[in-house]
C-alpha cells in the first residue's frame, strides 16, 4: 500500500541568534509522517521540539533544510502564505487552549473560518459548519458559553473544534492535556484517538511516557537531533 | 517501520536551488477578508473598553466641538457685520475717496470727493436717492438742559429713505431748506426725550453750540445698527455743517470735501453699469480719465467681502487651535492603541495561528482606531452643534452652524484616526506568531 506523505523534513536546521552566540535549536531533522499516523514527538526541554513544532506549524521558519507539507514546500513561503497555510492546511491545538476571552465557544471555532480566503462562507454558513464541529465534540449545548464559564476539558475540546472546522490536512497538538486534570485528560486523549480513528493525521508533542505510548510512533528529540523513533505497537504499521 | 530512510529518496532533487523566503507581507487589496467582519472584530475591541474608549475619544471629541463652535462664532460675526453694512440700506453703492490717492491728506492738486459731486451722482440714470453725511459732536442746549457730545449728522433729504428711518412726527428737511443752509434739525427718539421730556420737541427751539436752530421733526426709533445709535443722533442739512460747524479752508474754491457718497440704485438697474456710469461721469467733471479717478466706487457685497477677509483671518486662527486639539486627540488613541496592541498581543498571536496576515491584523486595529475616532468624531459633532446653539442662546455672541465646518471636523477626525492608528497596527501587525503566542 502506498502512503501519502504528510510530512516531510530534509536536513531541518534552526539557528537562533546571530555572529558568536548561535543556538543550534535544531541541528538537521528528518521525518516523514504519512497520512492517518498519530504521532507524538517527545524530548527534555531544550531539545528541539517547540521549535519543531512551530516549524511544522508553520508558525515559524527553518533557518535551513526543507519541509513538504502535503506536497507543497513550505520553507519558502513568506508571512503571508504562511498564514494561509496555516489557515488552510493546518490545526493548532495548544497546552494553554488559546481561545479568545469574552467570546463564546462557537465564535472562537468560526474564527478560522474568518480568515478564509478561498470559497468564502457567508456568516450564515460560518456559524451552521462551526455548530457542526462543536457538536461533533459533544460540545453543542455549551455553543454560547465564553470560556470563563467552561471547565478546562470543554475549553480544550472547543480549541479542537477550531482547530478541525476548516478541515486541515495535519493537527497539531502541544502538550494538549499538559492543563488538564488526568480525567480530562483522558476525555481529550479518547478524542484524539477518535479522530485518529477517523482517518485525522496528528502530531503531538508531550512530555509524558503514557500519553506518548498512546499514539503509534513517538519521536525523541536531543539537542536538536532525532534520538530515537520507536513504534509503540498501536496500528503503527498498518 | 523506519521512515526516515525514505525521506532521503524523496528529496534528493533540486535541494541546492532554495529561493530565500521572500519578507514582503504585502498583500492584494482583494485578498481582504470581508469588511463586516472586520468592523465587528473592531467594535467588539471598541466596546469591550467602553469607559477606555470614551476617555480615549474625549480628545477628538473636544477637537470635532472645537472646531464646530469656533466656526460658528467666526460665521455668527460675520454674519452681523454682513447684516450691519446691509443695515445701511438697500441697493446702496458707496463712493469713496481712495486712501493715498485723493483721499484726507492727499496731494491738493488731485481731484476730491466734494459735496457738489452729490448731483454728478444723483444725476446718472439708475440712481434713485444719494446721500451724503457729515458727523460731528456738538453741545446741545434746550429747554433748559444742556447734553454734550451729541452726534450732529449733516445730511441730504433723501437720508430717510436711503437709510430706512422713519419720521414719528413731524417731517426731515427737504431740497429748499438744504439749499437756503436753513437751521432745522430732525431728533433722534431717544435723544428727544433726554431733552424734551414728555413735552412736544416740534417747533420747539434748541441751540447747538452755538447756532439756534428750530425741531421739526422727531425720527422712530431704529436702534444701534452697527456702531450707530440712531436714535441718539440728530439731523440738519448738511450745508449747515459745511457752513457753522465743519468750515472748510479751501471750500470756495474746491467744494466742501465729503468721505463718502451712498447712492441708492433702482432695484431693476444693473448694478455694475450704473457704477459704470458714475465713474465716467464723475471723470468727465474731474477732467481725468477713469483710470485716474482716485475714487474707489463698491456695492454692500464688496464690503461685506473686505470685511469678510478680517474674519477669515480671525476664523483661521480658530481653525489651527481647533486643529491642534484634533491632534492631541489623536495622540491620545495612539496612545491607548499602543497599549491595547501590548494588552492584546496573544489575541493577535491566537489569530494569526488560525491564519489571520499581517494585513488582516493591520487592518483590524486601523478599523479601530478609525472607529474611535469617527464615534469620537459623530459624539463631537452633536456636542459641537448642541454647544454652537447653547452658546448663541445663553450670550451675546452670535453662532451660525455652518454645514461645512462639520464635514470639516468629521474628516479630519477620521483622518486623525487612520494617521495616528496606523503605527499601533503595524506593530501589530509585525509581531511574530510564536512570541505572541507566548505572550502572557
Amino acid at each position: 500500500m502506498i502512503k501519502t506523505p504528510i510530512i516531510q523534513t530534509h536536513a531541518l536546521r534552526k539557528i537562533y541568534g546571530m555572529g558568536d552566540i548561535q543556538v543550534k535549536a535544531l541541528a538537521g531533522v528528518d521525518v516523514r509522517i504519512d497520512e492517518g499516523e498519530f504521532v507524538a514527538i517527545m524530548g527534555p526541554s531544550g531539545s528541539g521540539k517547540s521549535t519543531l513544532m512551530n516549524i511544522l506549524g508553520c508558525l515559524d521558519r527553518p533557518t535551513d533544510g526543507r519541509y513538504i507539507l502535503a506536497g507543497e514546500d513550505v520553507s519558502v513561503l513568506d508571512k503571508v502564505q504562511l498564514a494561509k497555510i496555516r489557515n488552510r492546511r493546518l490545526g493548532f491545538v495548544f497546552q494553554s487552549f488559546n481561545l479568545l476571552s469574552r467570546t463564546s465557544a462557537l465564535r472562537n471555532v468560526m474564527l478560522p473560518l474568518v480568515y478564509k480566503r478561498d470559497n468564502k462562507l457567508t456568516p450564515a454558513e460560518r456559524e451552521e459548519k462551526a455548530m457542526a464541529v462543536l457538536e461533533a465534540v459533544g460540545l453543542a449545548d455549551r455553543a454560547h458559553h465564553e470560556p470563563m464559564e467552561l471547565s478546562g476539558g470543554q475549553r480544550q475540546r472547543v480549541a479542537i473544534a477550531r482547530a478541525l472546522v476548516n478541515d486541515p490536512v495535519l493537527l497539531l497538538a502541544d502538550e494538549p492535556t499538559g492543563n488538564l486534570d488526568s480525567r480530562s485528560g483522558e476525555e481529550i486523549m479518547g478524542l484524539l484517538h477518535d479522530l485518529h480513528g477517523r482517518g485525522r493525521t496528528i502530531v503531538m508533542v508531550t512530555h509524558e511516557a503514557y500519553i506518548a505510548k498512546q499514539t503509534e510512533r513517538t519521536i525523541n528529540l536531543r539537542d536538536g537531533l532525532i534520538e530515537t523513533i520507536k513504534a509503540n505497537g498501536n496500528g503503527g504499521a498498518k | 517501520m523506519s521512515v526516515s530512510d525514505n525521506v532521503k529518496i524523496d528529496m534528493t532533487q533540486e535541494l541546492e536551488k532554495k529561493p530565500p523566503p521572500s519578507e514582503s507581507d504585502g498583500q492584494a487589496l482583494s485578498d481582504i477578508i470581508a469588511p463586516a467582519e472586520i468592523i465587528r472584530i473592531a467594535w467588539e475591541g471598541i466596546i469591550r473598553n467602553k469607559v477606555r474608549s470614551l476617555l480615549t475619544m474625549l480628545g477628538v471629541i473636544i477637537g470635532v466641538a472645537a472646531v464646530i463652535i469656533m466656526i460658528a462664532i467666526s460665521a455668527g460675526t460675520e454674519a452681523t457685520i454682513a447684516e450691519q453694512i446691509e443695515g445701511l440700506g438697500a441697493n446702496l453703492v458707496f463712493i469713496q475717496a481712495s486712501f493715498g490717492r485723493g483721499g484726507p491728506g492727499a496731494d491738493q492738486n488731485s481731484p476730491q470727493l466734494v459735496y457738489e459731486d452729490t448731483e454728478i451722482v444723483a444725476g446718472v440714470h439708475g440712481v434713485v436717492g444719494t446721500l451724503v453725511d457729515q458727523t460731528t459732536t456738538q453741545s446741545v442746549k434746550a429747554n433748559g438742559s444742556t447734553l454734550t457730545d451729541v452726534p450732529l449728522v449733516g445730511t441730504t433729504p433723501d437720508f430717510p429713505s436711503v437709510r430706512e428711518v422713519d419720521l414719528a412726527d413731524g417731517r426731515f428737511f427737504n431740497e429748499t431748506e438744504l439749499d437756503r443752509t436753513a437751521k432745522v434739525a430732525v431728533l433722534g427718539a431717544d435723544l428727544a426725550v433726554d431733552l424734551f421730556g414728555e413735552t412736544d420737541p416740534i417747533g420747539q427751539s434748541i441751540t447747538v453750540g452755538t447756532t439756534k436752530m428750530t425741531v421739526i421733526g422727531v425720527a422712530a426709533k431704529r436702534g444701534v445698527v452697527g456702531n450707530t445709535d440712531f436714535d441718539a443722533q440728530m439731523y440738519v442739512p448738511i450745508t449747515l455743517v459745511f457752513d457753522k460747524f465743519l468750515p472748510a479752508q479751501f471750500a470756495r474754491f474746491v467744494g466742501d470735501r465729503v468721505r463718502i457718497i451712498y447712492a441708492q440704485i433702482d432695484k431693476e438697474a444693473d448694478m455694475e453699469s450704473v457704477i459704470t456710469q458714475i465713474e465716467l461721469k464723475l471723470a468727465a467733471a474731474k477732467d481725468v480719465t477713469v483710470d485716474e479717478l482716485p475714487f474707489t466706487i463698491q456695492t454692500q457685497n464688496d464690503i461685506i467681502e473686505t470685511q469678510g477677509a478680517t474674519t477669515e483671518a480671525f476664523r483661521n486662527l480658530l481653525a489651527w487651535v481647533a486643529g491642534v486639539s484634533l491632534i492631541v486627540g489623536g495622540i491620545g488613541i495612539m496612545n491607548i492603541m499602543l497599549v491595547s496592541v501590548t494588552e492584546r498581543t496573544r489575541e493577535i498571536g491566537i489569530r494569526q495561528s488560525v491564519g489571520a496576515t499581517p494585513n488582516d491584523i493591520r487592518l483590524q486595529f486601523l478599523t479601530e482606531a478609525l472607529m474611535l475616532s469617527l464615534v469620537g468624531g459623530l459624539i463631537g459633532v452633536a456636542a459641537g452643534v448642541g454647544g454652537a446653539i447653547f452658546f448663541g442662546a445663553a450670550s451675546d455672541m452670535r453662532t451660525v452652524i455652518v454645514p461645512g465646518s462639520i464635514l470639516l471636523a468629521f474628516g479630519s477626525a477620521a483622518a486623525v484616526g487612520i494617521f495616528f492608528g496606523f503605527f499601533p497596527a503595524n506593530k501589530a501587525a509585525q509581531l511574530d506568531p510564536i512570541e505572541a503566542l507566548r505572550h502572557e
